[in-house]
C-alpha cells in the first residue's frame, strides 16, 4: 500500500509541475489554456527526438525541453493569446481546442499515433528497497525534482520582486498597472514560465504518463481538476490539489479499477457545486 | 394596518464592515418617503437587502404585512415590490417593447406558457405600447435597449419596474447621470407615480426629493440618522452638519 | 404562425435536397441528425446563456437509450425515439442544477465532467452497452409499422428529416413565447430578469430538459438509422464538434445549427477523404480562426441578416 501512496505522490508531483502553468495563467490573465497540455505534449516529444534522432542524454533533454516550449510559449502569447483576453471564456477555450486538434493532428501526421517509449537513463532505471518499500528509482527522482521545483517557485513568489509583482497582478492588474508595473512583461514572462514548466513536466511524465498524440485532451481534464479544486491564488493550493489526484487516481485504479475515473469526475464535480472557486482559495477570490 | 414595506432591525456586514446597521423603516401604502444620505452611506445597500440581492444578517422584512426575509427577489417581484438600478441594468439586445412586455406578462402569470407565440398575445402587447407611450418612448418601441440613448434607457428603467404593477417601488438615483435637458422628464415621471403605489426615492438631487417627498429618512454610516417632514429634516441641525451643509448647491 | 418567405425557402430547399441529390442520402441523414443536435445546443446556448462542453452526455444518452430498447425488442422506430428523448429528459433535469450556479468556466467543467463520467459508465457496463466494441445487434422494424428502412437510406433520410422539422417547429414556437422571451432575458441580464419576476433557476431547468431531451432525439435517431452505437457518442470530440457548428453558423437565431451543420458535414465530408488527421487539424483551424475573428461578431452578424431579411416582409424596424 505504500508503493501505492508513493506512486501517486510522484503521480501527483508530475501533475503538479504540469498544472502549475495553468494555475497561474487563469489566475493571472484569467485566460482558460485548454491547449496547455499540447505544450506538455510537446515537451515530452522534443525529449524523445533529441534521444531518438540526436542521442541527447535524457538529463540534458529536460532543460532543453523547458526552454524550447518556454519559447514557443511566449511567443503564442505574444502574437495570439494576448489578442483575447477580455474576450468572454467560451472564446479561450474554443481557440485553445482549436489549438489542440491543430497540434494534436500534426503530431499524429509527423510522428504517428503510437505510444512512445522513453529509454531512461541506468541510474534511473529499477527499484530500491527502502524501510521495506520497494521504491521505483525514476519515482524517487521525479519526486527529487519536483519537490526542488516547488520550493524553487515557491521562493521566487515570495521573496523576489518578480514574485511580488506577479502576486499584485493576480490580485489586481489595473492596480498593478497603476502602481507602475508591466503588467504585460509579467504576463508574457510568467506565461513563458508556465509553458515551460509544461513541456519539462511532459519530459519527466512520458514514462510515468505515457505519450501519445491524445495526451492533450486525456490529461486536460486532471489539469482543470486541479487548477479548480486547487485554485488559482497560490502554489500550494494547486500542490495539495496535485497530490489528491494523483493518490486518488493511482489508488482508485488499483483498488477499484471498475470505477477508478468515475470516481475522480464525481468528486470534481461535487467539490465545484459545494466550492465553484476552489478548495484551497481564499474567500472573495476569483 | 398594515405598511406597505416594513424593516425590523435590519443588519448586513461585510466582513469588518457594517454595511447596514439596525435598520427599522416603516413605509405606508401610498408614500412618498426619499432617502438621503452621504456617499457610502449604504443606501443602494439597504435597497439591496429589501430586494432580496443581499441577504441580511439579521432582522425582518416584511411586505405587506407577510415575512418576505427569507423570499428569492423574483418572488419578491411578484409580491408587488420593484426597484430601478442605479447603474442601468437592461437588456442590451431585447427592444423596449419586449422588456416591457416582459414584465408584463410575468405580472399575468404568463411566463410559463411556451406554446402561443408573444405576438399572439395583443392584451400583454397593447399594455406594453400604451406604458411605453406614456413614458415618452413611443418611438423607441422596437430599437434595440442597447443603441438607445442614455436618457431613454433611464426611462426605460423605471418603465420596466412600473411594469410589474408594484405595490412598492424602489428607485435608485433615478436621475443619476442623466444630463441636464433631459431631467425634467425624470422628474416630471416621478411625479406622476400612481397614488396607491408607495415609492422610496434614493436621491442626492435635493431639487427633486423636497419637490416629491412627503417623508425624508437621512442614512448615514449605514444606520438612521434622522427621519421626518422634509421642512424638520432641512432645518434639523446635526443634519445640516453632517450633510445637507456639504452640499450646498442642492 | 406567420413565417417569412426565407424560412419558407430554407426549408423547400431542405426537402428538396434528398430529391435532386440521391446519391447522398447517407450524407443528408449525417446533416440532418447533426443539425438536430446543434438546434438542441442553441436552445442552450443562444437562448439561455448556459455554455455547455458537455452536450454529448444527452446526444449519447438518447443513442444508447435508442439502442437498448431495440436490441430488447421494442423495435418501432418512432417509439423508440420518444422512450430515448423522455430518457435523455430526466438525465438532463436530474443534471440541471448543476449549471444554475457558478461561473461560465464552472459551468464547462461541470458539463464536462458529467459526459466524461457518463462515458466512463458506458464504458465499464460494457457488457450492456458493447463498450468499446459497440452495441450490437440493433435491428429497426418500419417506421408506425408502416415504412421499412431500405438500403439506400431513403426511409432513413424522411425519417431524420421529418423528426427535424417538427421538432424544429416546436423549438420555434418556445423560442417566440413569453417563455422564450424570460429566457432571453435571463441571458441577458440574470439580475434584472429575476427584478421583474423571472424565476431564473425554474425557467433554466426547464430547458435544460427540454435541450436534453433534443439531443436525445438526435442520438436516438443516430442509433436507429445507423443501428449501430459505440463510444464516441459520448466522447469530447462530439460536444468539441457540435460547439464549432453553432459557432460556425452562428447562435441564437434557430437556424445557425441547422446551417452550421450543413457546412461542417459539407466540409468533413471532402477533407476526410483526403487523410482522418488532415480533418482534426482543418477543424482546428477554423476554430481559430473565428474566434481571433470575432464569433460574437459573426453571430450577431447572422442573426442581424436574419432579422433584416425577416424584417423585409412585415415592415418593421429590426429588433
Amino acid at each position: 500500500m505504500l508503493t501505492i501512496l508513493f506512486d501517486g505522490l510522484a503521480y501527483g508531483m508530475i501533475l503538479f509541475v504540469l498544472a502549475c502553468g495553468l494555475a497561474v495563467t487563469l489566475g493571472l490573465m484569467n485566460f482558460v489554456n485548454l491547449a496547455h497540455g499540447a505544450f506538455a505534449m510537446a515537451g515530452g516529444y522534443i525529449t524523445v527526438l533529441l534521444m531518438g534522432r540526436l542521442g541527447v542524454p535524457f538529463l540534458w533533454c529536460l532543460p532543453i525541453a523547458f526552454a524550447a516550449t518556454a519559447l514557443v510559449g511566449a511567443v503564442l502569447e505574444r502574437t495570439l493569446y494576448v489578442h483575447l483576453y477580455n474576450r468572454p471564456h467560451l472564446d479561450h477555450v474554443l481557440f485553445t481546442i482549436g489549438l489542440v486538434f491543430m497540434a494534436v493532428a500534426a503530431i499524429d501526421y509527423f510522428l504517428g499515433a503510437q505510444q512512445q517509449i522513453i529509454r531512461l537513463p541506468p541510474a534511473l532505471q529499477g527499484r530500491i528497497e527502502v524501510f521495506g518499500v520497494s521504491i521505483g528509482i525514476y519515482r524517487l527522482f521525479v519526486i527529487g525534482v519536483c519537490g526542488a521545483l516547488v520550493v524553487i517557485l515557491q521562493s521566487i513568489l515570495a521573496f523576489t520582486r518578480f514574485g511580488s509583482r506577479l502576486r499584485a497582478a493576480v490580485d489586481d492588474a489595473r492596480v498593478a498597472r497603476g502602481l507602475g508595473i508591466d503588467v504585460n512583461a509579467v504576463f508574457a514572462l510568467t506565461f513563458a514560465v508556465g509553458s515551460g514548466l509544461a513541456g519539462l513536466g511532459g519530459a519527466l511524465g512520458a514514462e510515468i504518463l505515457g505519450l501519445d498524440p491524445t495526451f492533450p485532451l486525456k490529461f486536460m481534464i486532471y489539469f482543470l481538476i486541479v487548477v479548480t479544486v486547487g485554485g488559482t491564488t497560490s502554489i500550494t493550493g494547486p500542490f495539495l490539489a496535485s497530490i489528491l489526484l494523483g493518490v486518488a487516481d493511482v489508488a482508485g485504479k488499483y483498488y477499484m479499477p471498475k470505477v477508478g475515473a468515475f470516481v475522480i469526475y464525481a468528486l470534481m464535480v461535487g467539490v465545484l457545486l459545494w466550492r465553484p472557486h476552489g478548495l484551497f482559495t481564499r474567500r472573495g477570490a476569483r | 394596518m398594515n405598511a406597505a414595506l416594513e424593516t425590523m432591525g435590519l443588519r448586513k456586514n461585510f466582513g469588518a464592515l457594517a454595511a447596514t446597521r439596525d435598520v427599522s423603516l416603516r413605509i405606508d401604502a401610498g408614500a412618498r418617503h426619499a432617502l438621503i444620505g452621504p456617499n457610502g452611506a449604504g443606501k443602494t445597500t439597504l435597497i439591496n437587502l429589501l430586494t432580496g440581492v443581499l441577504r441580511p444578517d439579521g432582522g425582518r422584512i416584511l411586505l405587506d404585512g407577510s415575512d418576505v426575509t427569507a423570499l428569492a427577489p423574483h418572488g419578491r417581484a411578484r409580491r408587488g415590490m420593484t426597484r430601478t438600478f442605479q447603474i442601468n441594468q437592461l437588456f442590451a439586445e431585447l427592444t423596449p417593447l419586449e422588456t416591457v412586455a416582459l414584465a408584463v406578462s410575468e405580472r399575468r402569470g404568463l411566463g410559463r406558457r411556451w406554446w402561443r407565440p408573444l405576438a399572439a398575445h395583443a392584451d400583454v402587447l397593447d399594455e406594453a405600447a400604451g406604458l411605453l407611450a406614456r413614458f415618452g418612448l413611443a418611438e423607441s418601441l422596437r430599437t434595440r435597449v442597447g443603441m438607445l440613448p442614455y436618457g431613454k434607457q433611464r426611462l426605460l428603467e423605471i418603465a420596466v419596474a412600473i411594469a410589474s404593477g408594484p405595490r412598492v417601488l424602489l428607485l435608485d438615483e433615478p436621475a443619476a447621470g442623466v444630463p441636464e435637458d433631459e431631467r425634467h422628464e425624470i422628474l416630471s415621471i416621478v411625479a406622476a407615480l400612481p397614488d396607491d403605489v408607495a415609492v422610496l426615492l434614493i436621491e442626492h438631487d435635493m431639487d427633486l426629493v423636497f419637490s416629491f417627498a412627503r417623508r425624508i429618512s437621512v442614512l448615514i454610516d449605514g444606520a438612521l440618522f434622522v427621519e421626518g417632514r422634509p421642512e424638520d429634516v432641512a432645518r434639523d441641525a446635526r443634519v445640516r452638519e453632517v450633510y445637507l451643509g456639504e452640499a450646498g448647491r442642492g | 404562425m406567420v413565417a417569412n418567405r426565407w424560412e419558407w425557402a430554407f426549408w423547400l430547399v431542405a426537402i428538396a435536397v434528398p430529391l435532386l441529390f440521391p446519391s447522398k442520402l447517407l450524407l443528408i441523414n449525417e446533416i440532418a441528425i447533426l443539425a438536430l443536435f446543434a438546434l438542441s445546443l442553441d436552445l442552450l446556448l443562444g437562448y439561455a446563456g448556459i455554455v455547455s462542453l458537455g452536450h454529448a452526455a444527452f446526444f449519447g444518452v438518447g443513442a444508447y437509450a435508442a439502442g437498448l430498447l431495440a436490441k430488447h425488442g421494442m423495435t418501432e422506430p418512432v417509439s423508440g425515439l420518444v422512450l430515448a428523448s423522455v430518457t435523455a429528459a430526466i438525465v438532463g433535469f436530474l443534471t440541471s442544477f448543476l449549471v444554475l450556479r457558478g461561473s461560465d468556466l464552472t459551468r464547462l467543467m461541470v458539463t464536462m465532467g458529467v459526459a466524461l463520467m457518463l462515458l466512463e459508465v458506458a464504458n465499464r457496463f460494457d457488457t450492456i452497452t458493447g463498450g468499446a466494441d459497440g452495441l450490437q445487434g440493433v435491428t429497426m422494424g418500419p417506421i408506425l409499422g408502416l415504412f421499412r428502412f431500405d438500403l439506400f437510406g431513403r426511409t432513413a433520410c424522411a425519417y431524420s428529416l421529418t423528426t427535424l422539422l417538427l421538432l424544429f417547429l416546436i423549438a420555434r414556437r418556445i423560442v417566440r413565447s413569453p417563455f422564450g422571451l424570460s429566457l432571453r432575458a435571463v441571458k441577458g441580464n440574470r439580475l434584472r430578469a429575476t427584478a421583474v419576476g423571472v424565476p431564473a433557476d425554474a425557467r433554466l431547468v426547464a430547458i435544460y430538459t427540454i435541450a436534453a431531451a433534443y439531443a436525445g432525439a438526435a442520438g436516438a435517431l443516430l442509433a436507429q438509422t445507423t443501428q449501430f452505437v459505440s463510444l464516441d457518442v459520448l466522447d469530447f470530440h462530439r460536444s468539441a464538434d457540435v460547439l464549432l457548428v453553432l459557432v460556425l453558423g452562428g447562435s441564437g437565431y434557430l437556424y445557425g445549427g441547422l446551417i452550421g451543420a450543413a457546412i461542417f458535414k459539407l466540409m468533413q465530408d471532402g477533407l476526410a477523404a483526403v487523410t482522418p488527421q488532415y480533418w482534426q487539424f482543418w477543424i482546428g483551424l477554423v476554430l481559430v480562426l473565428v474566434v481571433l475573428v470575432g464569433r460574437e461578431r459573426l453571430s450577431a452578424a447572422a442573426a442581424r441578416l436574419w432579422a433584416r431579411l425577416a424584417r423585409r416582409r412585415t415592415g418593421e424596424q429590426p429588433s
